[in-house]
This record gives structure tokens, sequence and C-alpha cells, in this order.
């Protein structure tokens, strides 16, 4: 029987989903209406001294009639008194014992001050702290937030005043706005932290309004550059999350309460396959409600048992170790795109990709006989001469030709050979056709395909065993040398 | 002589009339056209493009629509279409760009152009602006264009954006041919025809109205132009050449149309018979049902199988309540002074495939309007001698360029077709535009 139930960094822990520190847990009224609709726990939006907001403070970018793609804030931490919010912290972990409640803190960078708010958001009733080193804009200007979160000694020394005094488990919450999320980590982990979590908000400037000239989010004609979330940033957030999980220099990686971009349960997943032990949903709540937890916990654990996978640990970093360095990739492996005719509708995506933004390998040529053209199976990763040997039509002239064509309505008592061809049916040269001797299996085809399945990517066996770039080189070939090596063409 | 602009506010009709003639497909609302619009997959070499006889680029004018740049949108549509309002509502696009759309193989539904194209168009008419064309330099050349619809429309907008001198004869009071007459209500407004006549005049294209070109005109023409195109359509309606065609209560499908368009017929009597079965008999019976005729039947003699018009046509005639009669033939029309009912014959297909009468099975249909729409014959007489080659009435032309067999005449459209589509004619007018521009220059070039 797969469950959902998880334990991160000592805490018990319903579902490792958890609302991140944000607008969507400013008040004990949200978090109760959260934890009702299903949310394991939540990080309380950041206390520490009350601030003033500007207005407006939110702005997304849409794409293709998609909303809020990405999302960015200018919202400073929260703007309540201290003690209204750890009186409702108290009160929501009365009423919800069993639910996660981390208290958020950020406070000036003073010793006395942080055992001080230590000590009152545990007596509160908190399950656990996060240090807010992360927020980009406004509290880094006063020496709080990223400020902190860029510079490791900072990370480290206000980590361990932390822990002087905490009693429950301490994550440090860390910005992607550095070169190299590790450093900042591995002070967190010197300094004791017990758990991190990533990532926070990445710099950002949404848009600029092209009739006012004016950036977004507005404020009096101007704006300040502000924390960028939501779908666009889960890629970056996967990658820096892997790179905390994967960083064995200061011993084994902390727990790591994954961030960035997740809105459904796959989302969650991958976070989880790169060791995260619990997710934080902001974006995607503030998208569509708290309703959304509903199908994460639903679908995930419907994935986990067809995976055969019961607990969340069980394929918790799994994936981890798919996760290499370039250089230790298989030079030897190649796989070549296969157009499906059968499911091909013709739009002919794939071929204007693969002329203008890739190997100029897809033609045509199906009617003339293309498909006929023997594959010699040479490599031609490894052929570095012209483009387009068989001088094969290019995009302009398959354009110039189709234009000097003359179409009519077809019109039953006309045109005695009936009404055109079905429409259900891909003519057979509207279907493209890969010439495997040139393709260098780079995806893109089978990126812009919008059929699925489509296009595939089907291996071709080199015959050769692996090998690496490290390999090579390790064997003391140049590059010149190194580049040619199982070059199957010489 | 020559009249320039405000076509549009010369359009006459009833408001009577065109309450009863509401849009069949409704214009997009913004937010929805843009959602459509993304639903466009951006086909490369795009079938839709290659469907359209006038190949107006349809993922760049939808992919405009989708960033907001209807301007751009527009003038896209316009740079392959000058009449691409007009299209937008009167293509059977479900045969034509619709019809080809890949969306038919991926989910189903494809993506609705024609729509997306009277977006971008109501658009640019909404915002008052010119066409986004000005005439090319003057080279000095006179092209007449005999006849005012759409080919000699397209032909004379080719041929003003190459600095050639474009001047239209049309026998009505208005121009614009079957695009302004012809067109049931429902997908083209007669104003609205008129509404994008008007900025082809700013173009500098010149018309002369109610002049009807016979032989002795053409000399006239012939000796002050040079190059002439023609655009001149079909002729009449077929007659049935049966007893009773002189009485009261029998008319055509082409009169009534533009009768109804242009506000001289606003009320049809309750029973209508309408003889035909082809998509122009169609807009009639749909029209006869919307004018307030209680019992609108189509006579064919043949069955739904072969009848001409396309299917979506059918679909619709049934939709408006249009009753059908197949496999009959009217024989004789009965009445005293007026038409009160027709005679008709029921037909079976002998072994050779002809139709001949089952004898004894006549029966009398009670009407009060017959509509006679059984296609149109050619007029092309005038031409007769040595001037242009006919074949079957139509007129001779290579296809590429619209010349006809005599090297300074140039024809498009249905005279040339047979009787297709708007879009048909303006691709025709459109190459032969070009066509003539080219063969005038080579004409300087021996100079």
């Amino acid at each position: 029987m797969a469950t959902l139930e998880t334990t991160f960094a000592g805490i018990k822990c319903i579902n490792p989903f958890w609302l991140a520190s944000a607008p969507p847990t400013n008040c004990g009224e949200q978090i109760m209406r959260a934890f009702d609709a299903g949310w394991g726990g939540a990080v309380w939006k950041t206390i520490g001294e009350p601030i003033t907001n500007v207005s407006s403070r939110y702005s997304s970018i849409d794409w293709n009639g998609q909303k809020m793609m990405g999302f960015n804030n200018i919202e400073l931490i929260s703007d309540r008194p201290t003690e209204v919010n750890l009186r409702e912290i108290a009160e929501v972990k009365r009423r919800y014992p069993k639910h996660v409640v981390i208290a958020s803190l950020m406070v000036e960078s003073k010793r006395e001050t942080w055992h001080e708010m230590v000590q009152r958001a545990e007596d509160a009733g908190a399950d656990g702290l996060e240090l807010n080193f992360g927020c980009p804009h406004g509290m880094s200007e006063r020496g709080m937030g990223s400020a902190v979160g860029q510079v490791p000694e900072y990370c480290e020394q206000i980590t361990s005043w932390v822990k002087e005094k905490a009693r429950t488990p301490v994550i440090v919450k860390l910005t992607p706005n550095i070169s190299d999320i590790r450093l900042p980590a591995r002070a967190a982990k010197r300094a004791g932290a017990d758990a991190l979590s990533a990532i926070n908000t990445i710099n950002s400037i949404t848009g600029i309004d092209l009739e006012t000239l004016e950036p977004r989010p507005n404020v009096d004609g101007k704006s300040s550059h502000g924390g960028y979330c939501g779908p666009a940033v889960k890629p970056i957030a996967l990658n820096m999350v892997q790179q905390v999980n994967s960083d064995h220099v200061d011993g084994a990686p902390l727990p790591m309460s994954g961030i960035g971009g997740i809105a459904s349960w796959q989302d969650a997943a991958e976070f989880i396959l790169l060791g995260a032990g619990t997710v934080q949903v902001c974006t995607a709540a503030m998208h569509y409600g708290y309703r959304i937890v509903e199908d994460m916990g639903d679908g995930l654990l419907a994935w986990m048992r067809r995976k055969g996978y019961s607990t969340i640990d069980d394929f918790r970093g799994l994936s981890l170790p798919n996760v290499r360095e370039w250089k230790n990739l298989n030079l030897n492996f190649r796989v070549v795109a296969e157009i499906h005719a059968d499911k091909c509708i013709g739009c002919q995506l794939c071929y204007t990709a693969c002329w203008d933004g890739a190997h100029q390998c897809i033609h045509l040529d199906r009617t003339e006989g293309g498909m006929g053209a023997p594959v010699a199976g040479t490599d031609p990763r490894y052929a570095h001469d012209e483009p387009n040997p068989h001088g094969k039509p290019t995009p302009a002239m398959v354009v110039a030709e189709s234009a000097k064509t003359i179409s009519m309505t077809p019109i039953a008592k006309l045109d005695l050979d009936g009404i055109g061809s079905s429409s259900a049916v891909t003519p057979l040269e509207r279907i493209p056709r890969v010439d495997e001797d040139e393709c260098v299996g780079c995806n893109l085809c089978s990126l812009v395909c919008p059929v699925p399945d489509c296009i595939t990517m089907e291996r071709r066996e080199t015959g050769l065993p692996f090998e690496s770039w490290e390999e090579r080189v390790a064997k003391g070939k140049v590059s010149e040398e190194a580049a040619v090596t199982g070059n199957p063409n010489l | 002589m020559s009249e320039s602009t405000s076509f549009f506010e010369k359009a006459p009709g009833s408001p009577e009339v065109a309450a009863c003639f509401p849009d069949l497909h409704p214009p997009f609302e913004r937010t929805a056209a843009v959602t459509e619009a993304h639903r466009c997959l951006y086909c490369f070499d795009a079938p839709c493009m290659a469907a359209c006889p006038t190949h107006i680029d349809v993922p760049k004018f939808i992919k405009k629509i989708a960033s907001g740049n209807l301007e751009g949108s527009a003038k896209t549509i316009l740079d392959a279409n000058i009449l691409g309002a007009s299209c937008s509502r009167a293509c059977p696009v479900d045969v034509l760009c619709e019809g080809a759309c890949v969306m038919h193989r991926y989910n189903k539904q494809p993506i609705e152009i024609g729509r997306l194209q009277r977006f971008a168009m109501d658009a640019l008419h909404a915002s008052g602006a010119p066409l986004p064309f000005t005439p090319g330099k003057d080279i000095g050349k006179r092209v007449a264009l005999i006849g005012g619809g759409p080919a000699s429309l397209a032909c004379a907008a080719e041929l003003r954006r190459r600095g050639v001198s474009a001047e239209i004869f049309d026998a009505r009071p208005l121009p614009g041919g079957l695009n302004t007459y012809g067109i049931a209500e429902y997908k083209l407004p007669l104003k609205e025809s008129l509404r994008e006549i008007d900025m082809l005049a700013q173009l500098g294209v010149t018309f002369h109205f109610s002049t009807v070109v016979d032989t002795k005109k053409l000399a006239e023409i012939d000796s002050k132009y040079d190059a002439v195109f023609l655009g001149i359509g079909l002729g009449a309606i077929h007659m049935l050449g049966i007893a009773g065609e002189e009485l009261e209560g029998v008319t055509n499908a082409l009169d009534f149309i533009a009768g109804y368009k242009s506000g001289a017929i606003t009320v049809v009597p309750p029973k209508v018979a309408v003889i035909g079965a082809g998509n122009t008999a169609i807009d009639a019976a749909n029209a006869a049902v919307r004018l307030g005729a209680s019992e609108v039947h189509m006579v064919y003699r043949r069955g739904p199988e072969q009848m001409s018009a396309f299917a979506f046509e059918y679909e619709h005639a049934k939709q408006e309540g249009v009753k059908f009669l197949w496999h009959v033939a009217p024989v004789r029309l009965a009445g005293a002074g007026k038409v009160h009912g027709v005679e008709l014959a029921k037909l079976e297909a002998t072994a050779n495939g002809s139709l001949v009468p089952r004898q004894g099975e006549n029966f009398t249909l009670a009407v009060d309007l017959i509509v006679l729409a059984i296609g149109q014959a050619t007029h092309a007489d005038f031409l007769s001698g040595d001037k242009v080659k006919l074949e079957r009435g139509r007129i001779v032309v290579d296809r590429a360029t619209g010349q006809t067999s005599v090297a300074k005449y140039f024809a498009g459209g249905d005279c040339t077709n047979g009787g297709r589509e708007v879009v048909d004619a303006v691709a025709d007018g459109k190459r032969a535009g070009i066509g003539i521009s080219a063969w005038l220059e080579g004409q300087n070039g021996n100079a």
C-alpha cells in the first residue's frame, strides 16, 4: 500500500506537499484552509520586523495564450506584527497538530535578534524553522535575504547563531542568484543546518509596457527587479537541487525541500527523484488556489503504485546517479530520428526546424524515391564537410515551388475527378524523411513535432564500447585525435 | 463619367431584409480570435496556403493575430488577396483552406481560418486605415477592364500597384459584380462588398458604370487602351424551355438574390420552388425561407449524391427547413397570368445513364414563386470573329498569365473557369494583372 507519509529532517509529514513561504501562507486563516484542501505543511510567510509593501507587487509573463508561465513579485516579508503571526501559528498547530508548520524567519544580522526570534517561533509551536537567505528584492538592500545567502560566510555565521538556540530542525533556504549554489549550501552544513530548501526566486524584470515604456510591476511609473518563479524556472531549480544533492564535498547531503515551478505531481516526482524529501509550492497555488494539491497527491500515488514504490523514500534520489558531467557521457552512443508516417499530419515543422535550427537532414522527397535511398550507416558527427551534401531543395526553394501552383475551388460538376483528396489522410509528399546518414540525433524534430510518438529517436548500434571524453583524454589523446576516435567513417 | 469613392454610402438595401440575414458565421470576439490563433500549428509550406487559390500566407496572418499585430495581419492577407474581407466571408472554406488544415488529422477540429481572416480584415476597416499599398510609379500604360466583378477588381489592384492605369467598365450602377449582387446576404452583405471596393478606389482604380460593352464599344476600347482584361463572368441563367415560363412569378436565382440584396424584394409569397441543386439554388432557397416563405422546395432531376452544391450547403439548407424533391423535372408551369403550380415528372435512369420520365406519374406542386437555378449560360458572343478563342463559350487563357489567344487580351474569373468562387476570380485576376504588367513591360522593352 503506497503512502505519501514521510519524515523530513525528523519532522513527520502526512504528505510531502508544503506551501512555500509566500502570500498563500500569509496568515493562519489561509493556512488552515490549505490544510483542509490537503496540503501537508506550510512554511509561514517570512516573519520579521514588519515592513511596508508597495502597490502593485506582482507581474507575470504569458506564453502563446497560456497565462503566468513565469511570475515575479516585489513583495517583501510579512507586513503583520510578529506577535500576530506567532499567535496564529499557535492556533494552527493547536487545531492541526498533524500538519507541519514551519516558521520562516528573517531578521537583522545580529546574534541576539536571531536568538530572540528563534525562541519565540519555537515557543509558538513551529515544527521547524526556515531561514530566509534567499529573498532577492528589497530585503537584500537592507542586508538581509539574498544579501546573506550570496555570501557563504554570512550564511554560515547566522545559521550557527540560530543553531545555538534552536530545538527544532533548521532549514536554510538558498538563493539561486549566485554562481555556485553549492557554496552557501556547504556553509549552512558547516554551521549545523538540519536541512536545505531551494530555490528561492530569481532576479528578474518580467517585461516593459510598450505603451508607457515602464517596467512591470508598475509602482508609480517605476519598478524594481523582482523574484522570478513559476513553471518557467523549474528546469533551473531542478539543476540547482541536483547540484546540491550530488555534492559530497562535506559528507552526505542534507535533506532538501525542493522549490521552483512545481505545479503537478509530475513536477513533484522529478524533484524527489533528484533527492528532494518534500516539495514546496507557491505560484501554482496563487494561480489556481489550494485545490491543486488534490491531484498532486492522487497522481503521485497512482504513479508510485504503477512503479512499485511504497514510500517517498523508495524513489527519492534515484535519478541523481543519472546526472553526470558532460565529460562522462558515452560518446559512442548514437540515436537517429525516425518519422512514423502513419502518425504524421504533414505540418512539416520538423523539416523547417531541422533546416534552420539543426543539421539540414530532413527532406521532402518521399515521392521522389527518398525512402529508397540506401543507409550507409555513417555517423555525421564525424563528418564536418558541407551541409546538404545531396543538394536537396532548401526551404526557400520548397516555398517558391508551392507559390507557382495554381489551385482552384473544387466544384463537383466542373471537376469530374471529384472533390480533392481526403483531408483525413496525409499526402505522401507532405511527410518528411530523415536522412539517417546526416542525422546527428539532436532531438529537435521530435521536440517540435506536435503529434505524440510521431517522431521517435531510435538507437543505432555503433559497435563501439562505452567511451567518454574523459577517458579519451586520459588515454593521452590530443583534441584533434580524440575528436576522431571511434570515427566509423575513417 | 469616372466615379471614385463612397460606394458603401450609396449601398441600396432594406433594413427589414438585413434583419432576416444575420451573419451565418458570426465575427470572432478578440480573446476568442487570439485563442484560436494560438491553436494554429504554424505549418511550414502550409496546406491551407496551397489550397487557397490566392495563396494567402495563412499561418503568417494568423500568427500576427496571436502577436497582436493586426495591421500586419491584414496586410499579409491583402498582399495575396485584395478582396480578403469578402473572401473571408464568402469562401467555402470547408473545401479550401480549412478543408486542407492538418488539424483534420490531429485533433479533428480545423483552425477557423475564415473567421480569423474576417477578424483581421474587420480590424483594418474599423481602424479607418487605407489599403497598406500605394500605386506604383506611372509607366504610361492604360488597361481597360470589362466587368466590375472580383476578377477585374483584383486585376486592377495588381495593375495599379505596378503603375498601370486601370479603368473598369460595368453594366451595373455599382461595382463588384456577383460579389456585390450575388452572394447570400448572411455570408456577405452587399454593403460589405462595397466597403472593400471603396478601399480599392484609393489605389486610383477608376470606374465607368452603367456601361454595356458590346462589339462596337469593344472596338472603341480596343483603339484606346494598351491592353484589355475580360472579367465578364457568365450570362443569364438557363431557361427550362417548357410552357409557362413567361408567367408572372417565374424568376431566376441571380435576379432573385440581387433583388433582395438591393432591397427591391423584401417579401416572398408562401410557396416557393427552386429548380436546380447547385450552390446558387441553395442560396435562393434559403433566402426564400428567410424572406417569409412557408414552404420552400428544391427540385432536382437527380439525387442528393449528384447535386453540385457543397455538402455543407446541403446541410445548411436542410437546417433552414428547405424541402427536397429528388428525381423529378418540371414539364409545365401552370397558371393564368400568374404561376400557381409546376407539373413535375418523375424520372428514372436508363441503362446508359440518361434520365427518362416515368409515364403516368406526373404530379403538380402548388407554387407562388418559381426560381430557376439550373446554371448560367456564357455571354462571350460579342468577342466572336477574330477576337479571342473560346471553348464551349469559355474564354481560353494561359492559366499562369491570363493571356488569351489575342496578345493584348487577358481574361479571368467565371468567363474562363466556368463559374467558381469569388476567390477563384480574385486569383485569376491577380495572375492576369501581373501577366498584363509583364506583357506591357515587354512591349516597352521591344519598343
